[in-house]
């Protein structure tokens, strides 16, 4: 899939260079990469600088960027883009991904290919507004109402933040779902060195257009999908729907279908897209699992607790929705405890006991500040 | 100049009309019963297969050819053509 | 036998009749608009409808046949607004009733109304919220019983009409169910205006909220839009106690300003350094 000749001029001039960046500028360059040519959202700490960046750069690839007056009209109006045959994003944080949630069970419903970022601060309700966090990460695969599997990717680098950006646009296309991108305020507003890929690395997932005929909510587990404006007269319902796309909310064999069909699109294909980073010794008595911006303080207490003689393997979630149950499993039989140090009170470390009998010590830390290596590795050397 | 009204009124021919109603929409409603402004339709007792009381057309040589019943019908039941002369 | 409409071509046949009550002002405002549309010879596949939840969402969805974006209750213009930016040559028609447009998705109805962004909205207007039993809605007059102020409704209500104005409409209308010929001429208008068009229709709901006035036929609906509706050149000259209870019909507003999808299609050739093109 190639990009337009304005975009493909614009990428070629970024390609290979060396930048210092925040990891929010980085999602935004991302989005760009990926062919994003829409993105709508509102002013958000830490997440504004998304929508400033894209502000000022979308328009230089012939996309549309604007403000709406609230973060409903935006996921809004990015699924209406979607539609429209637009490649959409939009970009939040806690309580703006609390409005969102209801639009976002109507891309799943409806099965809207499109990225929400949701840079995450300390909560809950305003919370401390500009310090980071990774309480939102239960929402994430809950938020909405209902039967509903989600996607996830949590990024611990500048530049993960822009490869991950891209691999959500690639997953949302496949899966033709919404996928969130579960950055923190630390990943976000963290400047780094990044190296600018060139674009002809990057392989885009296109997304796939009907046939005639063919239908556009169902047939297939991942149905192919039409545009407004195609001659086509789909009718997109967040309602019950058949695989045509008319509403029947009566028969109870219809509704069973579309949502399982839809919940398996994700849940059938978990080993595909779960990605995880090891760091396995092989012979380890206990492990870390982390996640984010966790991660990178995690990774040191593991080297420092290695060095003295602990044998622990270190496993970092890069997807952290769909999880990934079985990596969980396989490590908690070779291990005695697995820790799992996270910026809130024990969110994934609950998912991790569901998947192993060994002892899972949460390592929690909320009020704004990320861990230390110190205070990580005090807990695990013991 | 000359007097519109008078050359108007001999080459005038009247118009007829045609007044279908598709009983398969119908819901009895009685709109067009109320507003036909030279009282084309009717109440009747007959129902169509879905339970609701059809209008009868009694007087389809009165339609004026307006439309209203047409415009007005919630259903799209009403088919008013022009007679060919 | 019966000879079948030809304008029914333009429904989704194969679902007819339509769930709508006996007498809805919903079936009538289809009625029109499937005119409106065919007497402008617009193609319906350069038509997107969205709409909400509510009796008069089901107007575009599911039974007029064209595009159809079926979404959230109340957020229909911001999902439009999507569409509208993406498909600036389409028509983007979002029909949805009072509660989902004037209550819940208020926000998005006056900000799209200030960006001017080109999308018609054709408010149905029943003064109930119909589809959920009969419960009060911003447009509901005050003292009505409802389902939700059984001791009489105790909030005036919107003029949404004037709403639209001041927050920006380029053409804004108010007509009733009764008055179908004004209706079709003001449909079309909206339809083919550039800017932001805006159409308030008074519609008669005679089960969920005639059950609360004691009025169960369409037709006594009708009859009142008919003697109490007065057209907004007479109204002028009266005074506010003489407008008590009256329906002001009538074209309010027409006119032209910069279109939202031309201003954003502006900033791109800027940004792309086609100054040069800039004024085209």
């Amino acid at each position: 899939m190639s990009h337009s000749e304005v975009r493909q001029k614009y990428l070629n001039q970024l390609s290979g260079k060396t930048l210092f960046m925040q990891g929010d500028a980085a999602c935004a360059y991302g989005a760009i990469y990926a062919g994003c040519n829409f993105f709508a959202g509102y002013p958000i700490t830490p997440a504004s600088e998304i929508a400033e960046l894209l502000a000022l750069e979308l328009p230089k690839v012939d996309g549309y960027c604007l403000q709406m007056e609230d973060e409903i009209a935006s996921l809004a109006a990015v699924i209406g883009a979607a539609w429209s045959g637009a490649k959409s994003m939009t970009a939040t944080s806690g309580p703006g991904f609390s409005l969102m949630q209801e639009c976002i069970g109507y891309a799943i419903m409806t099965e809207t290919p499109c990225v929400i970022i949701d840079v995450q601060r300390s909560g809950p309700a305003t919370g401390q507004a500009t310090k980071p966090a990774q309480g939102d990460v239960m929402q994430a695969r809950w938020g909405t109402h209902g039967d509903h599997e989600i996607i996830a990717i949590a990024p611990n680098s500048v530049q993960e933040c822009l490869l991950a950006t891209i691999e959500c646009f690639n997953l949302a296309e496949e899966f033709r779902n919404p996928v969130i991108l579960l950055t923190d305020g630390e990943i976000g507003h963290l400047r780094e060195k990044i190296v600018m890929p060139d674009p002809d690395d990057i392989k885009l997932t296109p997304r796939r257009i009907a046939n005639k005929g063919e239908a556009i909510f169902g047939g297939n587990l991942i149905p192919s999908m039409v545009e407004f404006g195609m001659g086509t007269f789909v009718h997109v319902t967040g309602s019950t729907h058949k695989e045509s796309g008319m509403r029947d909310v009566e028969t109870q064999s219809v509704h069973e279908k579309l949502v399982t069909r839809i919940y398996n699109k994700i849940d059938s294909n978990r080993e595909k897209i779960i990605r995880v980073e090891k760091d396995y010794i092989g012979d380890a008595e206990h492990g870390v699992v982390s996640y984010g911006a966790t991660s990178r303080p995690a990774r040191g207490a593991v080297i420092r607790a290695r060095k003295e003689g602990k044998k622990i393997d270190f496993l970092r979630l890069i997807t952290v929705w769909p999880f990934a149950g079985n990596e969980i499993r396989e490590l908690g039989r070779r291990v005695k405890k697995i820790f799992v140090p996270e910026m809130n009170l024990g969110q994934v470390s609950r998912e991790i006991q569901r998947f192993t009998d060994c002892q899972v010590i949460s390592i929690p830390k909320i009020g704004g500040i990320p861990h230390s290596i110190d205070e990580i590795y005090k807990v695990i050397r013991e | 100049m000359s007097t519109p009204s008078k050359d108007f009124k001999t080459n005038k021919k009247k118009k007829f009309f045609e007044v279908w109603i598709d009983e398969d929409l119908c819901k009895g409603c009685e709109i067009c019963v109320d507003f036909c402004p030279t009282k084309v339709y009717e109440n009747s007792d007959r129902i169509n297969r879905r339970g609701y009381y059809q209008p009868k057309i009694e007087a389809e040589e009165k339609c004026t050819g307006c439309r209203l019943c047409e415009f007005l019908c919630p259903e799209i039941a009403i088919v008013i053509m022009e007679k060919q002369q | 036998m019966s000879k079948k409409h030809p304008l029914l071509k333009y429904l989704r046949e194969e679902i007819l009749p339509t769930v709508f009550c006996p007498g809805c002002g919903g079936g009538t405002v289809l009625n029109v608009y499937a005119r409106a549309i065919n007497e402008l010879g617009i193609d319906p596949r350069d038509i997107v409808s969205v709409t909400g939840i509510g009796c008069s969402s089901w107007i575009p969805s599911p039974y007029y046949k064209a595009d159809t974006l079926h979404v959230l209750h109340g957020r229909a213009i911001a999902f439009a607004t999507g569409v509208k930016i993406i498909k600036p040559d389409m028509k983007v028609v979002v029909i949805a009733g009072d509660g989902d447009i004037g209550a819940i998705g208020g926000n998005h109805l006056i900000h799209a109304a200030r960006r001017n962004i080109g999308l018609t909205i054709f408010l149905v207007n029943n003064s109930i919220y119909a589809m959920t039993g009969g419960q009060v809605a911003p447009s509901t007059p005050q003292g009505v019983p409802t389902t939700t102020t059984p001791y009489g409704n105790p909030e005036p209500n919107f003029d949404f009409t004037q709403l639209a104005i001041a927050a920006g409409a380029s053409y804004a209308a108010r007509w009733t169910t009764y008055h179908v010929f004004n209706l079709l001429r003001s449909m079309k208008k909206a339809i083919m205006k550039k800017g932001f068009a805006f159409v308030e229709i008074i519609s008669q709901c005679p089960v969920s909220f005639g059950k609360m006035v004691g009025k169960h036929r369409a037709s006594d609906f009708l009859k009142f839009y008919k003697e109490s509706s007065i057209n907004i050149n007479k109204a002028a000259s009266m005074k506010e106690e003489e407008l008590k209870n009256k329906i002001v019909v009538g074209e309010f507003v027409d006119h032209d300003r910069e279109e939202f999808t031309q201003a954003l299609r502006k900033i791109n050739i800027k940004a792309q350094g086609l100054s040069h093109q800039a004024d085209q």
